[in-house]
């Protein structure tokens, strides 16, 4: 492993980073303006810049749809005063937004975000580490970021982040394991007997060219949906945050920088949950079901590249909506509602489905 | 007397709960191009209905004299105390010379003023209104504070329906008192 190799790798490290964070502003622009236009608002549209913003038609279009918002939205998370109140336990108070926002970009080192195939004809992912446990190593890192959660709550020493920190940490210890009996049966399709076993990401990502997932397991896709938005902490399952009744929940009493590392953490995982279910049910960079980029013949070199990634945005920012879109719907489930759906409902359905799609995978691979 | 208020029992698919949110989701989606409601404030106002009690003004009848003869009824009405009144007699040469009294000074504090309206109700000269405008900002609390030449610049002129002043002078002209 020689030194640029090193080199290629954080630059890679630093590009794909940048790219999360900047997605991460512009979701919360695009949360802002969904939610004004879903609500019959305007949403932000006065930031402008000097120069773009005195562009005549396109400089004042720019600056109604907002576009600049996410600069000075940023500005302000770096220089409000950042105020840590004295009853809180301070080492663990600085850690905790840390621990939440780090899992979450840990975990996009394993998530491939397009394909290129090489001189040799060779199709590879493009992605920062292919690792053979990907999915594994994703969960297992995502499922860390609780603790941030639950170390704001107890850090913070009042009541409120208290009762956030509790509801948030029993909500994602019930759901993750509905979570991950809901993708035991593509991990079956997948690993057929006599093939090498993987839980590589890109591996379940190339055997969609077919059906997707979420077309032949549709339960399946529903219930990691379900699990995905309790996960992120997102409506209708922000019992964390919860607003109307916890004030702001964990992060009550973070201001300034340390809730903007919050801030952003929660995105991160919207983006990420939206990468990952774009990856396990929707076909990844498919742009059709039984239609592959390949197929079209547009697949080779840079171009195919561009293209595979383009489509893989794509499909995620249409999931990144939805997130939007499900939170001016439904209303906050009461906290028993949550735990009734996670451990009476999910739970079961994602075993009973299962345990179906263990027979009729059983069935197709011995009969067929 | 209470009253209860039946519920349908949910049928099969509403207990499922996946139909009901895309009937939401429909719901939600729709409203997203729907036209927003917002008034974009600083370039557009609001279209003020008639009797708004805005700002209160003095106002000068359409002769061009100043209605307001000081007795000093707004003064002693106002809840918050936001009127001083320093009556004054107009002067000998002046046309309306008759009228004898008028206002030396007169401020309205608008950090005090609750925009009641019980000056404007209990001037028997017509001579205090609340109009339109109700966006007001200074830099200090005496910028806030509105004096005669202010308050006059806001009223400006209002109709007359009586000229009383106008009349009683015609009627002592005539040599009676009304």
């Amino acid at each position: 492993m020689d030194i640029n190799f090193i080199i290629l790798k954080f630059v890679y490290a630093a590009i794909v980073v940048s790219v999360i964070m900047g997605l991460c502003s512009y979701a919360v622009l695009a949360e802002r303006k969904i939610s004004s236009w879903i609500q019959g608002r305007v949403g932000p549209n006065r930031t402008s810049l000097p120069l773009i913003g005195s562009i005549p038609v396109l400089g004042p279009f720019l600056t109604r749809l907002g576009v600049f918002q996410p600069i000075p939205d940023g500005l302000k998370f770096l220089f409000k005063e950042d105020v840590v109140p004295g009853h809180v336990n301070k080492f663990y108070f600085i850690m905790a937004p840390v621990i939440s926002l780090v899992p979450a970009l840990t975990t996009v080192v394993v998530v491939p975000f397009g394909r290129i195939v090489t001189d040799a004809g060779e199709v590879v992912p493009l992605v920062l580490a292919n690792v053979n446990v990907g999915l594994l190593f994703l969960f297992a890192i995502s499922s860390l970021s609780v603790y941030g959660i639950v170390l704001a709550g107890w850090s913070s020493n009042s009541k409120y982040p208290f009762l956030g920190g509790i509801r948030a940490s029993a909500q994602m210890i019930s759901y993750e394991l509905a979570m991950g009996v809901s993708i035991l049966p593509i991990l079956m399709w997948v690993n057929n007997p006599g093939l090498e076993g993987t839980m590589n990401l890109f591996d379940i990502a190339q055997a969609q060219n077919g059906f997707w997932f979420a077309m032949w397991m549709p339960l399946s896709a529903i219930i990691f949906l379900v699990c995905l938005f309790a996960e992120t902490n997102r409506l209708p399952f922000d019992m964390a945050e919860s607003e109307t009744e916890l004030v702001s929940g964990f992060h009550t009493e973070y201001s300034s920088f340390k809730f903007g590392l919050f801030f952003v953490g929660e995105y991160a995982h919207m983006v990420i949950g939206s990468c990952v279910f774009t990856l396990l049910f929707l076909g990844s960079w498919n742009p059709l079901p039984f239609v592959t980029i390949d197929m079209l013949g547009w697949g080779a070199g840079y171009i195919g590249a561009a293209l595979s990634v383009a489509i893989f945005l794509g499909k995620m920012c249409g999931l990144m909506f939805f997130f939007m879109w499900i939170r001016w719907t439904l209303p906050r489930f009461r906290y028993d509602q949550v735990m009734k759906l996670g451990w009476k409902i999910l739970l079961p359905l994602s075993i009973a489905n299962l345990i179906a799609y263990v027979f009729i995978i059983y069935y197709l691979d011995t009969s067929l | 007397m209470s009253i209860v208020i039946k519920r349908k029992p949910l049928n099969f698919l509403e207990r499922i709960y996946l139909p009901e949110i895309a009937r939401g989701l429909a719901t939600t989606f729709r409203r997203l191009w729907g036209k927003p409601v917002t008034l974009e404030y600083p370039e557009q106002r609001p279209t003020i209905p008639e009797g708004y009690r805005g700002v209160p003004t003095l106002v000068k009848d359409p002769e061009g004299r100043e209605k307001c003869v000081s007795c000093q009824l707004c003064e002693f009405v106002c809840p918050p105390k936001a009127i001083r009144i320093k009556p004054g007699a107009i002067s000998e040469d002046s046309e309306f010379a008759h009228v004898e009294k008028g206002p030396q000074e007169f401020d309205i504090d608008m950090l005090r003023c609750i925009y009641c309206g019980l000056c404007q109700e209990v001037c028997p000269e017509e001579a205090i209104w609340l109009q339109n405008d109700y966006s007001l900002s200074g830099y200090s609390r005496s910028e806030m504070v509105n004096d005669k030449e202010k308050l006059y610049e806001l009223g400006g002129t209002l109709p007359d329906l009586h000229f009383k002043w106008k009349k009683k002078q015609e009627a002592a002209a005539k040599g009676s008192g009304h």
